[in-house]
């Protein structure tokens, strides 16, 4: 929001980068703009293209785990406020449909289907990375059964559960349960068009289908409509109880109570990131907390090697975890397995008892790696500025923030995983070196040796 | 209107009420159409409006639409905290065209919807109570005019060890005239004290070498050794900042800004573990004795959380598990035959440099070993005996020399520094930024910033980012050409007659007596400093005749206020 009002920032939204050339002070950089098929200018973040638009799609803010619209908004608050048309989706772009609904009800005529995309060329002085992270791709890790046991979710996704606007309102459902509350509309049409089918058959027969299966079990009825008719029937009867099995079930669902977290999914592991995550434990300890604060009773478990708290005010946040009972059992966690209520079951050894032990749980929340993102590759080479061997930018410890290119600086995960007060930090110093260097005769100051790299 | 525009009353105030759902923060509680409705009926009502958030660009848009479209004189937002969004709002006003000051809010959020979730019918009632007081004050609203000062373009860094030395290097560069006061005789800090530094082992003197290089070569720098702090008055933009320097010669030097680098402390280790200096030493010692090549053991067992995570010192000091494992790589290097053994608690070589670091020292032979803090490594002569958890077994392990990894700590003048300034300490004494994740580097007081190891410990590259950071935050400031500041601040009124209550009580120490002639006598009465006051209000609560009051808090305002609450 701050970015969003400040005069001298002008914030190029839903842009990439193309190519960047020149030098420290006078760099050309060409951004391309992409097209929303919304004009940023009119829209006024109303929402009510989104609310009549026909076509759903995928809210990845929420992690997949909710819909969106073919019009939508990445999330509420996001700056600049506008819409924008995913054209994968959108009936208009993808079949050609006549559909315009969304421009038919924007009062502000800001959905512009013929909106194309702009290049445009800036000239820079200094350019600072600040392109982030990505999270890992916890199905990569077999034996944690991500993706494949249905109660097993990475901490991103327990995120949004908990979030008061997240998919559950911060209530945490088992995804297994979800799925069977989710189903119930289709097994509803499912029973629905079974009893229309025998409807049919009672009316032209003028006889009860439960009538119709005793006479025709005693043998007073045969023909093939009559089969047809028990076998319609039968399968409407086996759906209503599916539905009501279901309905049971989604009547009785109840929030996770025993929560496992697994630290270390594709950190530290030399299959896959060897590096420390670095804010990993933090963020489970907070998420452990926080389920904690929505249900007294939960049955909370952190599995971990070390638990690195090494931040401000970190270790007494721990104090307050082990305080308000949340177990931490210094152990890798060797294998998830799924019962067939599809309890996840933790197989680990416990390092302070010298045993292997089982743990039957809820729900497994996985702390996920914090991976360098495609986006560091391309501006690498665009660049040709050098990567880490963990594909992070590369910098020196003294001074932190100076890629090998003049001129060009990194500031937080984008250079290493680190947190959020450490990436705010990092953010002003990046801004310091970029104004520092700007003035001409620092500028001539040697630049650091950046080929030796801290990591 | 009655004939010849006598007896004109002022408009009747024209009121637009904005009830934000916040998501489901406010909206999953709170029936915000109802409350929007309710809002309606109430006096001086004349638009009403629910956002899904009224913070958005959108609600922001219907605000000022609203404004010009209903010619609205006062508006009221039901949402969340003043603290995060009222000068949004303000400046929403300010936009449209209508004084800022005309803008009043409700939290139906913080002090509503988040603490009454159990409770929503009560919750609802309450809401309408929050909604109506903020309207019933909002009649009585008066516009005011933003106070505007000058500022001086210089700053004073207090510490010049990295993270003060980076800062003063930064601020020159952008322009800015820098004090840098030190109060050993020598620059450098702790950096001093170091031999190398991880993970890519350049020596620390090196590394200070250049950094106090680019200091002393630069004539914007004025380095003051030797040198004391004393005593800070002022504000934000106009610091009076007095400093002593060894003769004991005090002086006052004027600046816009100030950056606390006042660094930290290695922990004295007596009565810890044997400490005795010489075949038990603490990690900073293990250092200098390498610095100067003088370190010659062959057994070296290293005690992680020596001093630290323990009952009367909760924190963890982060770059002790990282200073070991750096050490236990260089004793390694200087001697592949020695043994080195670090007992630990939890290993942590958070991100990816340290970690890395780590498999370098284990790969050159150093070994690893939890102890459990209930039961912690005992020194022994010759040699360290532990309970090893994982074994379930007590270990002995022989050993020339016992290193402590103890924690960096607040020097023992942080209370001092902290109160010249009026600026917050945390429970370990380290300096208290004004928010843990957002403002790392800022004090809530204006003008003031943080960094380095008097924030909390950081290893040298984390000093030198945050040092760099806070010039940044500080040029934020002194970049501008003028101050603002609010006009929400105490005003004095006819009705004072010098009794001097609140001027004892004034915690910014913006209130000062003066005296006026009136038909040839001498009285006194009260003025006010508009840059210092904050607008508390602690002299208008003490004030037993209505002699002083807060502008946007008048006592005319807060009874409506309380009537209202009461209806």
């Amino acid at each position: 929001m701050e970015v969003g009002r400040h005069p001298r920032i002008r914030l190029l939204a839903y842009s990439e980068v193309e190519k960047v050339t020149g030098e420290l002070g006078n760099f050309q950089v060409t951004v391309r703009k992409k097209a929303r098929y919304v004009d940023e200018s009119k829209c006024t973040g109303c929402g009510s293209c989104a609310e009549k638009c026909p076509t759903s799609g995928v809210d990845a803010y929420n992690m997949g785990m909710a819909k969106s619209k073919a019009i939508y908004k990445y999330f509420p608050q996001g700056i600049p406020s506008a819409y924008t048309i995913d054209a994968n989706i959108c009936r208009n772009f993808r079949e050609g449909k006549k559909c315009g609904i969304c421009a038919k009800v924007c009062q502000a005529g800001a959905v512009d289907y013929k909106q194309e995309e702009q290049i445009i060329k800036l000239d820079i002085g200094a350019i600072i990375l600040a392109t982030g992270y990505e999270l890992f791709d916890a199905r990569k890790v077999p034996e944690y059964g991500y993706g494949r046991i249905s109660n097993v979710i990475t901490a991103m996704e327990f995120e949004r559960f908990l979030s008061a606007s997240g998919p559950t309102h911060g209530h945490v459902y088992r995804p297994s349960d979800l799925r069977i509350k989710d189903g119930l509309p289709e097994l509803e049409k499912a029973v629905q068009k079974g009893s229309r089918e025998i409807e049919k058959f009672e009316k032209s027969f003028g006889m009860s289908s439960a009538d119709l299966v005793k006479r025709r079990d005693g043998g007073e009825l045969t023909g093939e409509q009559y089969d047809q008719w028990a076998k319609a029937y039968e399968l409407f009867l086996a759906s209503k109880e599916q539905l009501d099995d279901a309905a049971g079930k989604a009547e009785s669902m109840e929030t996770a109570h025993r929560l496992a977290f697994i630290q270390c999914v594709g950190s530290r592991d030399m299959r896959f990131n060897r590096y420390c995550s670095g804010f990993c434990c933090m963020h489970s300890i907070k998420e452990a907390l926080i389920a904690r604060e929505h249900d007294a009773a939960a049955e909370i478990y952190i599995f971990g090697m070390d638990i690195r708290a090494v931040g401000k005010g970190f270790e007494e946040y721990r104090n307050r975890a082990v305080n308000a009972g949340i177990k931490f059992v210094r152990s890798r966690v060797a294998e998830v397995s799924e019962n067939a209520g599809h309890s996840p079951i933790l197989w680990f050894e416990d390092t302070t008892s010298r045993e292997v032990r089982s743990l039957e749980v809820d729900l497994v929340i996985l702390a996920t790696a914090c991976e360098p993102g495609p986006a560091a590759l391309e501006f690498a080479k665009m660049l040709d500025i050098p990567l880490t061997d963990f594909g992070f930018y590369q910098t020196r410890t003294i001074p932190p923030l100076d890629t090998s290119r003049p001129g060009v600086f990194t500031c937080g995960c984008a250079q290493g995983p680190m947190d959020i007060p450490e990436s705010v930090a990092q953010a002003s110093s990046a801004a310091a070196r970029a104004a520092q260097v700007l003035t001409a005769d620092v500028g001539k100051r040697p630049h650091p040796d950046v080929s030796r790299s801290a990591a | 209107m009655r004939g010849n525009g006598e007896n004109v009353k002022p408009a009747e105030p024209r009121i637009g009420v904005f009830v934000c759902h916040c998501g489901s923060n406010i909206g999953g509680y709170l029936d915000c159409e109802a409350l929007t409705g309710y809002a309606s009926a109430l006096p001086g009502v004349v638009f009403t409006k629910s956002n899904l958030y009224t913070c958005a660009e959108s609600g922001i848009a219907e605000i000022k639409s609203a404004i010009k479209a209903h010619n609205l004189t006062r508006v009221v937002v039901a949402s969340c905290s003043p603290r995060t969004h009222m000068p949004l709002f303000r400046s929403a006003c300010e936009e449209a065209g209508l004084n800022q000051y005309l803008f009043e809010m409700a939290n139906i959020r913080d002090q509503c919807s988040w603490v009454h979730m159990q409770d929503r019918a009560d919750a609802q009632i309450k809401a309408m109570d929050l909604i109506r007081m903020a309207v019933a004050k909002a009649r009585l609203l008066e516009p005011q005019e933003d106070i505007e000062t000058s500022l001086v373009k210089r700053a004073m860094v207090l510490g010049a060890g990295v993270a003060g030395l980076s800062a003063s290097s930064a601020l020159a560069d952008m322009g800015v005239e820098v004090i840098l006061v030190e109060r050993e005789s020598v620059p450098g800090g702790l950096l001093r004290r170091l031999n190398r530094v991880g993970p890519l082992g350049e020596k620390a003197t090196e590394i200070l070498d250049e950094l106090i290089g680019n200091v002393n070569n630069d004539p914007k720098i004025d380095l003051r050794l030797d040198t004391e702090l004393t005593g800070v008055g002022g504000v934000v933009g106009k610091y009076e900042v007095t400093i002593k320097d060894k003769a004991g010669l005090e002086t006052k030097e004027t600046v816009g800004c100030i950056i606390v680098a006042t660094g930290a402390v290695p922990l004295n280790a007596e009565g810890l573990y044997g400490y005795n200096g010489s075949t038990v030493i603490t990690q900073i010692e293990l250092e200098e004795q390498m610095r100067d090549g003088k370190f010659s053991a062959k057994n070296v067992v290293m005690i992680q959380c020596a001093g630290a995570r323990s009952p009367e010192r909760a924190y963890c000091s982060r770059i002790c598990c990282v200073t070991a494992v750096k050490n236990s790589i260089y004793i390694k290097e200087l001697n592949p035959e020695a043994e080195v053994h670090i007992l630990y608690r939890d290993i942590q070589m958070y991100g990816t440099a340290n970690e890395k670091l780590l498999w370098e020292s284990r790969g050159k032979g150093v070994k690893f070993d939890i102890y459990d803090a209930a039961v912690p490594p005992v020194v022994k002569d010759g040699k360290v005996e532990f309970y090893q958890p994982v074994t379930g077994m007590t270990v002995d392990i022989p050993c020339d020399l016992v290193v402590l990894s103890t924690p960096l700590t607040a020097p023992a003048d942080a209370p001092i520094i902290a109160n010249y300034m009026r600026i917050p300490l945390d429970q370990n004494n380290f300096f208290l930024e004004a928010h843990a994740k957002l403002r790392p580097l800022d004090f809530a007081t204006d003008g003031i910033f943080l960094a380095g190891t008097a924030r909390y410990p950081a290893l040298v590259g984390e000093a030198q980012a945050q040092g760099l950071g806070a010039a940044a935050r500080a040029n934020t400031i002194l970049s501008k050409s003028k101050l603002q500041f609010s006009a929400l601040v105490s005003k004095v009124t006819d009705r004072c007659d010098g009794c001097g209550f609140c001027v004892d009580l004034c915690p910014y120490k913006a209130l000062r007596l003066e005296e006026y002639e009136k038909d040839g006598h001498k009285r006194k009465r009260n003025t006010t400093d508009n840059i210092l006051c904050k607008g508390c209000g602690v002299c208008a609560a003490t004030c037993p005749k209505g002699g002083i009051v807060v502008l946007g808090f008048t006592r005319k305002q807060l009874e409506a206020q309380v009537d209202a609450a009461l209806m």
